[in-house]
């Protein structure tokens, strides 16, 4: 059976940059951040105070306080942007999706902020107060499960947690899923809300994250030589993928095609990144044989990109063994420097950026790039976007664990 | 405590705390069909009475709870 070809018919957001997929497009080409100092809870005694946080949104005013108070904050953005993106690809007239429809969503570490309130709650008053519903908040795939509920979706459901790699698995996933027949329609991507005391200071502890208090807005500066670590950020965002025969057959607008998935794993070390990036160039070349091109076809990458000195380097040079002389050439940027790290949603996030970069022939800047580092030699798109025709857009995500994904889109 | 006082009380711990519509919170509400609230949440709403009345509740006692009513009455005869 030959393999079906799949597309992107709806977009929904939620994340530092806005609340929907317009206000987060004009801020990427604009190249505004969205991390500033954390407002949700105090940080007094935290070796890091700022974040990427979602703003101007109350889930009680959004779902109402009984459903908004049994879900997590994770679950309460994946069902923001599922909502946005069905919407946007014309699905939301029924009332149950069916099983035609499955799910793919990615997460990191799930509804770690429910984690950390039932500990404290059972060390401060006992088993006996600990909260009912933590279970089903905290666990890993509770927003599938929520989000399935909400439209019922009633197809596959998965839930991939390959950390800052899990959204742009779960694309991957879906791509496959509807290549080979399972269902026509898959809702996909990923959310993160981990921004939590005891994430901040563990990350910290591993020296992951800028601390840069003072300059929240210039802190996350890839591929600069002053770069100091990733800043953690929040957010969901949401893909409808679907057969290009079922897109068609009911004449939905279709942003791109969705051709190449390549996943591999390092198999080296749990946070460092393999020399060279070896698994990260294995992860691209399976995705660009995927996609049926060549690396020269490749008009723009959205780099992992994450801010820290190690994953610049390397993926700059798994860029370079990838591309041959054609990196040098290739526009690069990372979104990740106005929205900080989106953890187990920046795949998802990032797939969005490739795809409304194809669709608007532009590509968004990686801010605060003002002293480029020596090892990281190539055309990063600093501080401003630059407008450029791209038939093909590669989008890499690399995750704690070793995981590494990469997708490649195509202009329809 | 009489038992409109109890009902008060427990209407307003429905309201204010699991976020329900104060006009539904009637006697004669259903929990589970007329104010959504499904096994998990009976746990909840038990640990809400504890703490607001200073009783412990048996998982027994609820046996033949069904209504507001039903657990307003349960509620007064411990009190």
């Amino acid at each position: 059976m030959s393999k079906r070809r799949v597309v992107v018919t709806g977009l929904g957001t939620i994340n530092p940059l806005g609340n929907n997929v317009q206000d987060t497009w004009k801020n990427l080409v604009n190249g505004v951040s969205g991390i500033d100092s954390i407002t949700s809870f105090d940080t007094s005694n935290l070796p890091v105070t700022f974040a990427g946080e979602v703003k101007n949104f109350d889930a009680n005013e959004y779902m109402g306080k009984q459903h908004a108070r049994k879900l997590d904050r994770s679950g309460h953005l994946s069902i923001y942007a599922t909502e946005e993106a069905l919407k946007d690809a014309e699905l939301n007239s029924q009332e149950r999706l069916g099983p035609n429809v499955g799910i793919v969503f990615g997460t990191g570490i799930g509804g770690i902020g429910a984690t950390e309130d039932a500990v404290r709650t059972f060390d401060e008053r006992g088993p006996s107060r600990v909260n009912p519903l933590a279970i089903t908040q905290l666990m890993p795939n509770s927003s599938t499960g929520q989000v399935a509920i909400k439209f019922g979706i009633e197809g596959p459901s998965v839930t991939i947690t390959t950390a800052c790699a899990a959204s742009a698995n779960a694309v991957g996933e879906a791509k496959n899923m509807i290549e080979n027949g399972i269902v026509d329609i898959v809702v996909t991507g990923g959310t993160e809300s981990g921004t939590t005391p005891m994430t901040i200071a563990a990350f910290a502890q591993i020296r992951a994250l800028s601390t840069q208090n003072d300059n929240p807005k210039e802190a996350c500066k890839p591929f600069d030589k002053n770069r100091d670590g990733f800043v953690m950020g929040e957010g969901s965002t949401v893909l409808i993928l679907e057969s290009e025969e079922s897109a068609k057959s009911r004449n939905a607008e279709i942003y791109a095609y969705i051709d190449g998935y390549g996943s591999t794993t390092d198999a080296y070390h749990i946070t460092a990144p393999a020399e060279g990036g070896a698994g990260a160039v294995k992860a691209m070349e399976k995705a660009i044989e995927d996609a049926g091109i060549t690396p020269s076809d490749i008009d723009y990458i959205n780099a992992h990109g994450t801010s820290t000195p190690a994953n610049d380097k390397n993926e700059t040079e798994a860029i370079k063994t990838v591309l041959g002389e054609k990196a040098s050439e290739v526009v690069i940027s990372s979104t990740k420097s106005m929205t900080g790290h989106l953890l187990g949603g920046g795949g998802a996030f990032e797939s969005m950026a490739s795809i409304l970069s194809i669709k608007h022939s532009k590509v968004p800047p990686t801010i605060n790039l003002n002293d480029p580092d020596e090892e990281c030699d190539l055309n990063y798109t600093p501080n401003d976007a630059v407008d450029l025709e791209i038939n093909t857009a590669m989008s890499n995500s690399f995750g704690f664990g070793g995981h590494n994904a990469v997708l490649v889109f195509k202009k329809s | 405590m009489e038992v409109n006082e109890v009902f008060e009380k427990v209407k307003n711990l429905f309201v204010e705390e699991l976020g329900i519509d104060a006009e539904k919170v009637t006697m004669e509400a259903k929990l589970e069909e007329d104010l959504e609230i499904d096994s998990l949440g009976i746990v909840e709403v038990v640990m809400a009475f504890e703490d607001e009345f200073g009783i412990e509740i048996d998982d027994e006692e609820l046996t033949d709870v069904g209504t507001v009513g039903q657990a307003v009455n349960l509620l007064h005869s411990k009190l």
